[in-house]
């Protein structure tokens, strides 16, 4: 029998694991730091095997000290580290926001240009899962509105794993948002490529093509936004939906472009209604593609609420295809 | 020659059954907790206090419960159980029921029961010392002699809000304990690797803060200290720190990944030596305070106890999510969006 050389699968957190192994290998003045990444490998296995193969100078065991696990990234990161800061639940990084919106932010730019900040913040984020109030959030917003930071938010493995290399690589501080939900989601798991690769930071991925009306979302909700396109093929509406990838840079030209074809948007995320990164799409979209609009863009959010523990509410309040489903129906009536 | 008559009691009789009676409750409804979780009844995150009931059970009975506050960290099942708060109501809310505490909406990690003065177990690791620091301010500030107990890991004894509030508990004169359950594991970072002075008891001196180490197995030392402590917090007005020494039996969460990664069975099964319960049976047993059939039917009542509640919780309703945005806002609801 020839031998067929079976290429294996790979989930969403193996993904990420591989991209931080790369670096690591690649790039010896990387160091990772954070909460239970040494021994235990992670709260979720995402640096399992790190400290054993790079050692205990490379990978450290933090405490509980979120403000100094960045701050301390910040100052290694003024010495010529490249740091990944992993942060146990995405919600914890409320605990070192001064450092990072304050410190790691602006350091560029008050050296005029001299110094870089070569740092990525890491860490599971979302809901869908039962976390409840402080265990479930999407908090992009928080730190696309700090000028100096890069925001990412991947979906697939592949771009998990391209885009964790092309944040370790950049020279600024990135927030890279991954979904918990889908670290071991194995209906997406996929064959990433042997060769090494990046998802360029601030470019969009159409992940299903429309006429009718285009769905801008990110992250676990592509999956959601997925789903409503396949349904509102029996309403014959053909819906494109657009992956943002990026939140900071945004790719508005794969936005526009869209939007000349359908002239309809609908905007899905998780993180709350009012002031949430789906607001500044709108805005951004009233700014600059207004003339191809025959709809007022549409919002589908998690309620104006915190994440409820009880399984029920919890799913009430986030986005859901049908909601997502009606939201689109409801442009192209208009 | 006297016998029986000369051996002092630690304990009354009474107070013995009690202790013996809560820290079988905790370690039933614990179990139950895991079984709930395991059959997907409850989501998310889930800690049980199984191997440390005799820190909650001996802290506890030293204080005026009910008048006194306390507040405390997410593994916080115990502490509305040992406060008379509704055990239903309790196991509904970590079964995310209609018919919880918070009507399913705060979940295992945030019981809270106001009435009992009891503020919350909080899900963000030290977030809620400083919250323990202004119970006491506002006690202090009424002049009311009420006291707070504040409970913490030996993680959060790291966080750097930590040290602003002691700070603060010292400056201050806050009438306030600290207890840190030193149970030697920062989920799965076991405490050499996580703190550089590992005698949690001194992080109250530099503030100028009374501050001691003490054993967390023995309900009964645990309980005599608690109750030396309180009595003087509540006497001086000043705050306190103790390290509690105790051990958690069970994994960080019910949804543990592989412990064998941060230590070994043999190191368990030595802590289970001191398991509380265990070693309050033995000194039941050494003073003849209660027959094996007494104690046997303790054990039966607990276990039909966790049964029942669990029964109960199971049967209160899923929560409306018509209820949702109720209690966002006290007085206005958030716009509807879709």
């Amino acid at each position: 029998m020839a031998a067929t050389q079976e290429k294996t699968k790979k989930n969403y957190l193996t993904a990420i694991r591989e991209a931080l192994d790369e670096e690591m290998e690649r790039n010896p003045d990387m160091i990772c730091l954070g909460e239970d990444i040494g021994l235990l490998g992670g709260a979720f296995g995402v640096t399992e095997g790190l400290m054993s193969k790079f050692g205990t100078h490379r990978v450290y065991d933090m405490p509980i000290s979120e403000a100094a696990i960045v701050g301390v990234g910040v100052g290694a990161c003024l010495n010529g580290k490249t740091v990944m800061a992993e942060m146990q639940f995405i919600d914890f990084i409320s605990c070192g926001f001064d450092q990072i919106v304050n410190n790691l932010a602006t350091y560029h730019y008050r050296t005029a240009g001299e110094v870089a900040m070569p740092m990525v913040i890491r860490g599971p984020a979302g809901g869908y899962g039962g976390g409840a109030l402080y265990h479930s959030q999407m908090n992009e917003a928080w730190f696309a509105h700090s000028p100096g930071i890069k925001v990412v938010c991947p979906s697939t493995p592949f771009d998990a794993k391209g885009l964790m290399k092309a944040a370790l690589r950049d020279k600024n501080p990135v927030l890279y948002f991954e979904l918990k939900q889908l670290y071991r989601w194995s209906a997406i798991d996929e064959v990433l490529p042997d060769e090494d690769y990046e998802v360029p930071i601030g470019k969009a991925a159409i992940r299903r093509e429309g006429r009718d009306v285009t769905i801008i979302t990110y992250g676990q909700n592509v999956y959601h936004c997925l789903d409503a396109a396949k349904k509102l093929e029996e309403d014959n509406i053909d819906a494109e939906v657009i992956d943002l990838r990026s939140l900071v840079p945004l790719d508005e030209a794969a936005i526009v472009q869209s939007l000349q074809k359908t002239s309809r948007a609908i905007v899905v995320n998780e993180a709350p209604r009012t002031c949430g990164f789906a607001g500044e799409i709108v805005a951004r979209i009233s700014e600059t593609a207004f003339q191809y609009l025959d709809a007022p863009v549409l919002r589908v959010t998690r309620m104006d609420t915190p994440v409820p523990w009880a399984h029920s509410l919890e799913r009430y309040v986030l986005p859901s295809v049908e909601k997502i489903a009606e939201a689109a129906r409801s442009v192209c009536r208009f | 020659m006297a016998k029986q008559a000369n051996v002092k009691l630690a304990a009354s009789p009474a107070q013995l059954e009690q202790f013996y009676r809560e820290m079988l409750q905790i370690r039933r409804f614990e179990e139950k907790c895991n079984q709930v979780y395991r059959a997907g009844k409850a989501g998310g995150y889930l800690h049980v206090y199984i191997g440390m009931e005799a820190t909650a059970v001996g802290w506890l009975d030293a204080i005026r419960k009910g008048y006194d506050y306390i507040i405390a960290a997410y593994r916080d099942h115990a502490f509305p159980l040992l406060l008379g708060s509704d055990p239903v109501a309790t196991m509904a809310e970590i079964m995310g029921r209609k018919g919880g505490m918070s009507a399913g909406k705060g979940g295992s990690m945030h019981l809270y029961d106001y009435e009992r003065g009891f503020f919350g177990g909080w899900g963000i690791v030290g977030g809620h010392t400083p919250l323990g620091a202004g119970l006491a301010f506002a006690a202090k500030y009424r002049g009311e002699d009420r006291i707070t107990l504040c409970f913490l890991g030996d993680g959060a004894a790291n966080a750097g809000v930590f040290f602003e509030t002691l700070n603060m508990a010292g400056l201050w004169d806050l009438p306030v304990i600290f207890i840190i359950e030193n149970n030697e594991f920062a989920m799965g970072t076991r405490i050499e690797y996580h703190a550089a002075d590992t005698e949690l008891w001194k992080r109250g001196l530099p503030f100028g803060i009374e501050s001691e180490r003490l054993d967390g197995m023995d309900v009964l030392k645990v309980r005599e200290d608690a109750k030396r402590i309180v009595d003087w917090v509540r006497k001086n007005q000043r705050p306190y720190v103790v390290e509690v020494m105790n051990y958690r039996f069970a994994g960080h969460g019910a949804a543990d990944n592989d412990q064998s990664l941060y230590r070994t069975q043999e190191e368990v099964e030595k802590a289970k030596q001191r398991d509380p319960i265990a070693l309050l049976e033995a000194y039941i047993r050494a003073n003849n305070v209660m027959t094996e059939e007494k104690m046997e039917a303790i054990q039966a009542e607990c276990e039909d106890w966790a049964e029942r509640v669990t029964e109960e919780a199971d049967a209160s309703p899923h929560p409306d999510p018509a209820e949702v945005y109720d209690h966002v806002y006290t007085d206005l609801m958030p716009e509807e969006g879709h």
